[in-house]
């Protein structure tokens, strides 16, 4: 199996789990990785933060952005994050279970452009966004990746998750990023691989 | 069902969208072609499952024949869900760098396309006064649909919304208190009639009409993220034409202009927010 794309969904606790996440991410992680974080509508600093956390370029997408590997984008305040054939889509939808951005919104888009190529992850939150998104990707044949409920901070999103869908991994969130850098670095026929 | 079969179905679903917004336009003459297809699929499935219809193919059929079915599709498709004074640094910089330029004009035309259910034309409509220009002024706000705009006219809002929206105004740089432009009404505010005299609420369409006068600012915030590149291109193009020398064009927060052919046209009035001067 070749993966192309990871998307990540956390809400509550989701600042300190991408924290730990994104500095343990390899510095030529050859994927691109889409987040949403639940953020409200005055967050405007969460970019710049999170960039200092994180070893690979992370940005917000502006609309119609084209997709790069090796980099993060993290679903702008305010907006609905989808990903399209040939780059990002930014909507503004109503609110997705009071969410916008919305963490199914994105999985869903994501499933119907990549397939059986991508890697959804959930973690901390205390809603249940994102489960049906992870449903999606496992019904095409995606890898679906939940942090552990047990050891989550906010213990929703992953219970919701790991319900709605057999997950093809519980970890808890310090493995996380080693097990998507063996997923996605070790592979022979990942598209992106140099 | 298996991942292969799941597949099968999303080629054909894509397949059915494209013959129903292939039908839309030839019996109706609305033309959602060129729209980003993520967010149209999305809008698509979520109004057949408020109609309970399980194929694109059924819905289709209902759409075709039944006119209040069109309808109830095109609200669907053009409703976006902003607020007054969405983004309100944008309104503070258009406070301090555009009012100035309209101050010069003896009369201001204001296009506000693609205005959903008015919030944002209310916003602008409070601003121009708060800084002695409304008379002055006609904002014509159009958007494709009838029930969107009756919406708009109404200018009627939830309640609940009055906190974020107060908030916003006074980011904004507002000068009065927000409660002074609106009189509530149980769970809804109504904002006061004073506030829409000068704007003039009508029917376009971006993707098929064409300019219908010339402006000195012409606002299209977040509508053209629905667009796929070859129709914003159409539609940057359409802006330019309506816009004067020296008018200026405001985008949303996510939105720039380097992937359309007039880029080169406008320069930038602001690093932080999407106000850009036509320049030649």
């Amino acid at each position: 199996m070749t993966f192309e794309i990871v998307v990540v969904g956390t809400s509550f606790g989701g600042l300190k789990a991408l924290q730990t996440l994104l500095p343990a991410l390899a510095p030529n992680f050859p994927l691109p990785v889409v987040v949403v974080q639940h953020r409200g509508k005055e967050t405007d600093t969460l970019c710049e933060f999170l960039q200092r956390h994180s070893a690979l370029p992370l940005t917000e997408p502006n609309d119609k952005d084209a997709i790069a590997p090796g980099r993060v984008y993290l679903a702008p305040r305010d907006y609905h994050l989808l990903v399209e054939r040939d780059g990002f889509a930014l909507s503004t939808e109503a609110p997705v279970a009071y969410a916008r951005p919305s963490v199914n919104v994105l999985f869903e888009s994501a499933a119907e452009v990549y397939r059986e190529h991508t890697v959804g992850v959930v973690l901390t939150g205390a809603n249940a966004d994102g489960a049906r998104g992870l449903a999606k990707i496992k019904a095409y044949g995606g890898m679906c990746v939940v942090e552990d409920p047990a050891s989550a901070e906010s213990k929703g999103m992953p219970r919701a998750a790991v319900a709605a869908v057999k997950a093809d991994a519980v970890l808890p969130l310090a493995s996380v990023a080693p097990f998507l850098n063996q997923l996605c670095l070790h592979e022979p026929g990942s598209s992106y691989a140099s | 069902m298996s991942a292969a079969l799941q597949s099968d179905q999303t080629q054909l679903e894509d397949i059915e969208i494209a013959l129903l917004l292939e039908g839309l336009y030839r019996v109706y003459g609305f033309d959602f072609r060129d729209y980003s297809p993520a967010s149209i699929k999305r809008r698509i499935l979520e109004r057949m499952r408020a109609e309970k219809i399980a194929t694109v193919s059924a819905y289709q059929d209902c759409v075709l024949h039944d006119g209040a079915c069109m309808e109830r599709l095109l609200v669907g498709l053009s409703v976006h869900v902003t607020s007054m004074f969405r983004d309100p640094s944008f309104y503070l910089t258009f406070r301090q760098k555009v009012v100035p330029m309209l101050r010069t004009y003896p009369t201001v035309r204001i296009w506000h396309a693609g205005c959903s259910t008015g919030e944002e034309v209310y916003s602008m409509a409070i601003l121009l006064q708060e800084e002695g220009l409304y008379r002055k002024c006609v904002i014509y706000a159009t958007d494709i649909s009838r029930e969107v705009l009756r919406k708009a006219r109404e200018g009627i809002f939830p309640l609940a919304s009055m906190q974020e929206y107060t908030s916003n105004y006074m980011h904004a740089g507002g000068k009065h208190e927000f409660s002074d432009y609106y009189t509530a009404h149980y769970d809804n505010v109504i904002f006061h009639p004073a506030l829409k005299t000068n704007v003039v609420f009508s029917e376009h369409n971006l993707v098929t009409d064409g300019s219908f006068n010339e402006f000195h600012v012409i606002l299209c915030r977040n509508v053209m993220i629905y667009f796929n590149k070859a129709l914003q291109e159409r539609v940057h193009n359409l802006i330019y034409e309506s816009l004067s020398m020296f008018g200026v064009l405001g985008l949303g927060n996510k939105e720039s202009l380097k992937f359309t052919p007039r880029a080169d046209f406008y320069e930038r009035l602001d690093s932080r927010d999407k106000l850009y001067r036509k320049v030649k």
